[in-house]
């Protein structure tokens, strides 16, 4: 799109297969493929954030660990800063671990509870071999100030910590290495309110200081909304609508994107009573994804194209994309008939109609 | 169960967001009505946890009403004692936790004229206090008037059981519960090697009559679970999310209660699955004329499920009111600051306003002689180092706050400076349980 992407990832595929194991060859069985991430594209532009949404099992917390290498990917390129990410060789992987960091969802887990909070902290450090103890230590204390919490602290463990204060931990040792670029996966969904609203200024305002890069996944659409630069849509393992936050929020073009806002309980009384159950049954198994559009067997609008051929990224706007034939007005799925789930006026006896699996 | 059919917002890819805005109907006023339309009515209730660490005051002087026919919410954040309230009113708390004050008044006039004589402490007008009954009394009670659904829907059900007979169960204690009102016994089947070995050999044997059965299909279809036939024969493990929520509904609507305690219905599912089950429960508690009390810690769900809100902190109600008092004219600080510091999905603040500090952790000797929210209220003043009472908002006795801003005006002069809790860092320091949501 722009030319200061700093990632860019481009039909990032990670497969993971079952009745793959020497026995299951002997037997002749096929592998079957669960397919958590099927061909996502995205780039996240120098100092924003891009902020990756869906439900769970959707694929976003695999797409964020797949292309910070994490996991080994079955297919797709990422690029950070132009260069490859699978194709580095381990002095540049050594360099690009350094740039990339990651904040984990749960706090609890997370942290190593038999190491203080210095050690955490400054575990990089140790590793890359970047700072003696005694630097170590100094650096620990200043980025624990720099996170709201106490030079004092450095010698505690994690239990001696609330889960607020920990994802701060989680933060300040993403912090460490002087990234460019932290994959934020979770960060405040395991937090409470007061606590969660806590976090989010300080990643902004570390954003600001750092000119740090983000990619904040998330399943909870006002924080998205809030944080976000642009956002990034995921359905069942692909990347349905990205554009920028407030085109999203504004002007959904993608039939799941419109639904998802629907269903959010806004905290004011205009709320009161508003029904938001307009999507009906549960999303697929990835490993057997509907064919065609992954979201026709729950989408109002379905039609037979929809079930036959896969939507390609249709360009709505200035960086806004949606993967929906709704938006080309010539595509033949005018003509065609609307799927059987998609009745008009009758209403379904009961909430769930698709089934789970 | 009726639902908009997906095919009226067929006009532009946009129209959805408004058009589902429809209500199905305004806020309702209570103010008139007064007290004569309380099913159920909780007064200072307290409960305390005696653990190793100290005494944890989980429940501390709770007080409120749950009417007919109303979605009552009570929010606040993990820690504030919202789950603990619910067990304790209907009488779940295990040890090492005990219920050591309050009351709990049912209106129940069968009960109550059966009890005027016998003990009539335990009996007020049509009402009966279920802590002052009999525990068989009690019990006998939990079903056909009180009924619970938990967070969590997968470890909630029993994993080497079929859904459909677990549901059967609930139907059958309930069938035997009202031949028999008094007894607790042999309520409950046994379960054992001889009946797994029996079931499996006799087709149908797991279900104790072919009534409970049906009633348990019925009961699955009644929640919106597709070929409920099928569905009842399967295990919990084949049932997604969502589906095993409904399911759970229909287990606790069994015994058709009166009273449903629903503890984070939604928390554990994702969001169009939760709008699923919120509209289910509207429906459920509308066609019923049920009472349901709708534990939550989104103010989102509150806003679209209930009636009236508690807002719990540190283990009290620290203000409730109706949805339009609490949301529009918040009194304590701390509604006010719970309010601030969610990001709203249609409005995006360019700075959210959180409230500082951690929510305290509830340990007996930790708890100060004052208004627990004083060290993170951004209003704390000298008259906040007295524990306030419960008080009337502008004497609105619907509208009430723990807080003495309910009736008093903040005054900067009393205001009490910044650093004023703070002369003990290693106790500011300590951790607080209360850190993380329980999701």
């Amino acid at each position: 799109m722009t030319d200061d992407a700093l990632v860019e990832v481009e039909d990032l595929e990670k497969y993971y297969f079952e009745n793959d194991t020497l026995f299951d060859r002997l037997l002749g069985r096929e592998p079957s493929a669960v397919r958590a991430v099927d061909g996502v594209s995205f780039d996240v532009q120098r100092g924003e954030t891009l902020g990756l949404v869906g439900e769970s099992g959707c694929g976003k917390s695999t797409t964020s660990e797949t292309l910070l290498a994490l996991r080994e990917a079955t297919g797709g390129s990422v690029r950070f800063d132009g260069d490859d990410v699978f194709e580095m060789t381990s002095r540049e992987r050594t360099q690009f671990r350094q740039d990339a960091q990651i904040v984990f969802q749960d706090p609890f887990s997370s942290l190593d509870p038999r190491m203080t909070v210095g050690e955490i902290v400054t575990e990089g450090l140790r590793i890359h071999g970047l700072a003696d103890s005694a630097e170590r230590t100094a650096r620990a204390k200043e980025l624990l100030e720099r996170v709201g919490l106490s030079a004092r602290q450095v010698d505690r463990y994690p239990h001696e910590f609330s889960g607020g204060q920990r994802q701060r931990i989680g933060i300040a040792r993403a912090l460490a290495l002087d990234p460019e670029f932290i994959v934020l996966d979770e960060p405040v969904s395991a937090l409470d309110v007061s606590v969660q609203a806590q976090v989010l200024n300080l990643l902004e305002d570390l954003q600001d200081d750092f000119g740090l890069t983000y990619l904040f996944v998330a399943h909870d659409l006002s924080v998205v909304r809030h944080i976000s630069d642009r956002v990034a849509v995921m359905y069942l393992g692909k990347v349905v609508e990205t554009g920028p936050v407030d085109e999203i929020f504004e002007d959904p073009q993608h039939p799941y994107t419109q639904a998802l806002l629907d269903s959010v309980p806004r905290a004011s009384v205009e709320e009161y009573g508003r029904r938001g159950g307009t999507l009906e049954g549960d999303v697929p198994s990835p490993r057997n994804p509907p064919s065609g559009c992954r979201f026709h067997t729950r989408c109002p609008h379905a039609r037979e194209a929809c079930k036959r051929e896969l939507p390609p990224d249709y360009d709505v706007g200035a960086n806004h994309d949606a993967a929906c034939f709704r938006t080309d007005d010539t595509h033949e799925y005018w003509q065609s008939a609307p799927l059987e789930h998609v009745d008009d006026g009758g209403g379904s006896s009961g909430g769930g109609v698709a089934d789970d699996d | 169960m009726s639902r908009e059919s997906p095919g009226e917002r067929d006009v532009t890819p946009n129209a959805g967001r408004d058009s589902t805005r429809e209500r199905d109907a305004s806020p309702r006023a209570h103010r008139d009505t007064g007290h004569e339309r309380d099913r159920l009515r909780v007064e200072n209730l307290t409960t305390r946890f005696f653990t190793e660490e100290g005494q944890v005051n989980a429940v501390e002087s709770v007080s409120f009403d749950v009417r007919e026919d109303e979605i009552l919410g009570i929010v606040g954040e993990s820690g504030s004692g919202k789950s603990v309230t619910a067990l304790s009113a209907i009488d779940l708390i295990e040890s090492p936790g005990r219920v050591t004050d309050g009351e709990v008044w049912l209106r129940e006039p069968d009960l109550a004229e059966e009890f005027r004589e016998r003990t009539p402490d335990a009996v007020d007008g049509d009402f009966v206090d279920l802590r002052r009954l009999p525990k068989g009394v009690r019990r006998s009670l939990r079903g056909p008037k009180f009924s619970m659904i938990f967070q969590d829907p997968m470890s909630s059900f029993n994993p080497s059981l079929t859904v459909g007979e677990q549901i059967a169960e609930a139907v059958e204690v309930q069938r035997r519960a009202s031949a028999n009102p008094r007894s607790t016994r042999s309520r409950t089947q046994g379960y054992g090697l001889g009946k797994l070995i029996v079931d499996t050999l006799v087709p149908g044997r797991e279900y104790t009559s072919d009534a409970s059965r049906e009633r348990a299909i019925e009961l699955l279809e009644q929640v919106g679970i597709p070929d409920p036939v099928e569905r009842a024969d399967e295990y919990p493990h084949q049932f997604s999310g969502g589906m095993l929520q409904r399911a759970m509904v229909a287990q606790a609507l069994a015994g058709e209660p009166d009273v449903l305690f629903a503890d984070e219905p939604t928390t554990a599912l994702d969001v169009t699955i939760q709008a699923q089950i919120l509209d289910l429960l509207r429906d459920i508690q509308r066609d019923r004329g049920m009472s349901v009390v709708l534990i939550t810690h989104d103010l989102g769900v509150i806003a679209r499920m209930c009636d009236r809100v508690g807002v719990m902190y540190a283990g009290e109600v620290v203000e409730r009111g109706s949805l339009a008092d609490v949301f529009e004219q918040p009194t304590h600080p701390y509604t006010q600051g719970l309010l601030g510091s969610i990001p709203d999905v249609e409005d995006p603040a360019p700075r959210l306003q959180p409230i500082e500090g951690n929510v305290p952790n509830l340990v007996d000797s930790e708890m100060p002689d004052r208004c627990y929210f004083a060290d993170r209220c951004p209003k704390a003043m000298e008259a906040c180092l007295e524990r306030p009472a419960e008080r009337p908002v502008d004497g609105d006795p619907d509208h009430t706050a723990r807080c003495v801003l309910a009736d008093g005006e903040y005054d900067p002069a009393t205001a009490l400076p910044d650093d004023y809790f703070e002369e003990d860092p290693e106790a500011t320091d300590a951790p607080a349980e209360g850190g993380a949501a329980d999701d």
